[in-house]
């Protein structure tokens, strides 16, 4: 019996002991480190515009319906979407008819807004909803079949906006990881940053 | 599957080779509590400090029943720890967004789930845990569970290596060489580094941000009071409403995320997990985070080698695990690559692949091969969802983690499991030739087999068990996210996930319900101590042994033929017990999604 309770005991104070240091000093640690080395990302990425003010992250989508702006994909977060309190993916299965029928919405939506043919294949990026739902980035298919209708939007030309979208994607991380992608927000951010005519 | 992917491929590969043997020597002096390591100067006068806290003689080694108890009861104690504090939350400092405590069977699961070293996760991290929570409740099970399961692995090598000894190793001296020499460098680095691929590490509140484009969405109507309000036929009252800020997730993510994937654990900071862009910002953060997740299991098989100085076996279970890596990564590759016919008639483009659930960063490749490592181990963090993916997609997953999840498997628990099955070889190979089975000079006898077999059928037993309960229960069913043979694989998955103590979910299943999380909770419980605890027993039966020398008769456990022999074992252990329960779920889905039917 008493080997028993020494053993709880030492497992309680284990445990408080580790406690302090695996999760004290280890995040304090990490956390100093990382505002004294990447304060930006430390904190979010955030998008500050002229005023001051933040707009949102570099790193998380958020809502754009607008002609005048690129739109992000499909999201399932949150019932409105694009809630970045709530990540979500849309967990519909391949032989789910409520995915069928959100895929045939959102492929009308993408033909009309971008004036392609009916029988036109559009970009899987952007008719699917994404894993978290904040996926900041699509693919630079679906930018090109963008530009035109932003640019007759702002009234400017394709080449300018078509520049700016070249100045947001980023290729496979050292040329070998993961896929090129175009940053909606930070595109989108920029776009608005630009003079006003 | 075009010529990048494949390269990026044959680059993951290629630092999971390279990284094994450095990394397998250093385990050596980790787990040799007379080992030397560099970090000596700073890290050695801690350690001391920690025995002298705990009371623990660090020359003094334990038998199994000693190990066993000891393990048990840490176990125990810090769950209990973890369920406290998920119950006070709301009193407990560090709660910027005054998050309320958690009901009674979610806290029960969740503080089993990091116990287990499954990470399951029934509730989405963002909205519902505290910084204090995410940082002590959660992250301390993230090192303690993937300490224990190294520790467990490193008393069974012992097990084979010694012979006519009593003792397996001092359990505490283990758990503190692991956390301070092994997990707390790698992941201080891991950590940072992340950080600088854009993963937040704060503790401010969350941030309001102002939307760059203001939206008009459509909620329902509440009253004054805030209850929803309903038309004459109960229906609910919709009204348009502008939305213009968003709240952007803080807090101190980076550190656990490292430990997270170091460790083996997978329980994400954020509902999305490692889809997250914050929790998984790039695709070399995702590559990483991918090496992290392989690299001690595999560094483990090469520990095996040394320490039972028999290097060529230690190679051979290696290459029997990576034979069945490679194989669920191309299928697995291929299925997603190849897309959805019925979507493609809709009009999305053929070549894109299924996107469904995945992020454009990572595309197909980085989310079938990230879907295929963590099931091989037992991670369960996720960068796509699974439940969105082609039923042949879907099903590598889901065999992984029935094989055992030993394809270089958790930390420790890959290794332990894999010499479950090492053993079960050379059984099935003594009996075809009709001899007394060997493994490594030691005679496998009646009693072994027995503890070898408890850890099959309890798992065996579980998955099946729950999953057929729940399959023909008004509470199983009702929690259901899609309909038709995806129904049953996603309770099927819950399950197994729960007993090999992975945490990926089919996740539009609604588990957070009394039963679910209690049924979860238990499920988890036996698969984790079910199977350890006759696994110690079994360390302590072979330590015991006598070393007899190798004949002309003794079955070799290098080679091709024993690879095949071993991969075979796992394969057929894992396909006969779930081959029915498969064909019903994921195979029957396949033949149907080709035919366009739709549920």
């Amino acid at each position: 019996m008493k080997n028993i309770f020494t053993e709880f005991g030492r497992s309680l104070v284990a445990t408080l002991f580790f406690a302090v240091i695996l999760c004290g000093l280890y995040p304090l640690v990490v956390y100093g480190a990382a505002q004294l080395l990447f304060p930006h990302q430390a904190n979010g990425s955030l998008l500050v515009d002229q005023s001051g003010a933040v707009r949102g992250s570099a790193l998380l989508a958020q809502s754009f319906t607008g002609a005048k702006y690129f739109h992000p994909r499909p999201s399932a977060a949150g019932a409105n979407g694009y809630d970045a309190t709530s990540s979500s993916g849309s967990n519909l299965g391949p032989t789910s008819s409520n995915l069928v029928a959100n895929l045939i919405q959102n492929i009308a939506t993408y033909r009309s807004d971008n004036g392609l043919a009916t029988n036109t294949p559009v970009p899987a990026d952007a008719v699917t909803a994404s894993g978290s739902g904040l996926d900041p980035h699509i693919s630079v298919a679906n930018a090109a079949l963008q530009i035109p209708r932003v640019a007759r939007a702002r009234g400017i030309s394709e080449d300018r906006v078509l520049e700016l979208v070249e100045q947001n994607t980023t290729g496979r991380d050292l040329g070998i990881f993961g896929e090129p992608r175009v940053n909606v927000m930070t595109l989108n951010f920029a776009l608005d940053q630009l003079p006003q005519k | 599957m075009n010529a990048h992917q494949w390269l990026e491929l044959a680059v993951y590969i290629a630092a999971l080779v390279l990284v094994t043997r450095p990394l397998g020597l250093y385990l050596n002096h980790v787990l040799n509590p007379a080992g030397r390591t560099w970090l000596d100067p700073v890290l050695r006068p801690l350690e001391k400090l920690t025995y002298r806290v705990l009371g623990v003689d660090a020359t003094k080694e334990h038998d199994w029943k000693q190990y066993a108890f000891a393990m048990l009861i840490f176990s125990l104690v810090s769950c209990l720890f973890t369920y406290a504090i998920l119950r006070l939350q709301n009193f407990l400092p560090l709660n910027p967004q005054h998050f309320g405590a958690l009901s009674s069977h979610l806290a029960f699961n969740t503080a089993v789930s990091f116990t287990t070293n499954t990470n399951w996760q029934s509730y989405g991290g963002e909205n519902t845990m505290s910084y204090l929570s995410q940082m002590v409740a959660l992250a301390i099970h993230n090192f303690f569970s993937a300490a224990v399961g190294i520790a467990i692995a490193a008393a069974l090598v012992r097990g084979i290596a010694r012979h006519t000894a009593q003792t397996i190793g001092n359990f505490w001296v283990d758990l503190t060489r692991i956390m301070y020499y092994l997990l707390l460098p790698i992941c201080l680095v891991l950590a940072l580094f992340f950080v600088s691929q854009g993963m937040i590490q704060n503790f401010k509140p969350y941030t309001t941000a102002k939307l760059i484009e203001p939206q008009t969405v459509s909620v329902q109507k509440t009253d004054a009071s805030g209850k929803p309000v309903v038309d004459a036929k109960g229906g609910p009252v919709m009204e348009n409403q502008t939305l213009d800020t968003q709240t952007i997730v803080q807090g101190p993510m980076a550190s656990q995320i490292a430990i997270k994937m170091l460790g083996t654990n997978g329980g994400g900071y954020t509902n999305a997990n490692a889809a997250h862009p914050f929790e998984n910002p790039t695709p070399l953060s995702n590559f990483l985070q991918m090496l992290a997740l392989l690299c001690i299991g595999s560094a483990l098989t090469y520990h095996l080698g040394r320490e039972t100085k028999n290097q060529k076996h230690g190679w051979a279970v290696w290459s029997a695990m990576f034979a069945m890596f490679l194989a669920g990564v191309l299928v697995c590759w291929w299925a997603e690559a190849k897309g959805n016919p019925i979507h493609q008639q809709l009009g999305v483009a053929v070549a894109d692949g299924n996107m469904e659930g995945k992020e454009v960063r990572f595309g197909i490749l980085d989310s079938a091969l990230f879907a295929t490592v963590t099931t091989d181990a037992s991670c369960g963090a996720v960068n796509s969802m699974h439940d969105s993916f082609t039923p042949l997609g879907g099903l590598v997953p889901l065999f992984n983690i029935q094989t055992g999840e030993v394809i270089f498997g958790g930390v420790g628990a890959g290794l332990y499991g894999m010499l479950i099955f090492v053993v079960l070889t050379v059984f099935i190979a003594g009996l075809m030739v009709g001899r007394t089975p060997e493994y490594l000079g030691k005679k496998i006898e009646a009693y072994d087999v027995k503890m070898v077999l408890l850890a099959f059928v309890i798992l065996a037993f579980i998955i099946l068990g729950f999953t057929a309960w729940a399959s023909v229960s008004n509470w199983g069913t009702s929690s259901l996210a899609n309909q038709g043979p995806h129904g049953l694989s996603e309770m099927l998955y819950a399950y197994t996930s729960g007993a090999g103590n992975n945490g990926s979910a089919f996740a539009g299943l609604n588990a957070n319900t009394p039963w679910y999380d209690t049924t979860l909770g238990v499920d988890m419980l036996l698969g984790r101590f079910g199977m350890i605890v006759p696994l110690l027993a079994l360390a302590g039966s072979l330590a015991r042994k006598k070393i007899v020398p190798a004949g002309a008769g003794t079955f070799p456990v290098t080679g091709l033929t024993f690879v095949v022999l071993l991969v075979g074992t796992v394969i057929l252990v894992g396909a006969l017990t779930f081959l029915p329960a498969l064909t019903l779920g994921p195979i029957v889905e396949h033949f149907l999604m080709l035919k366009g039917n739709l549920f």
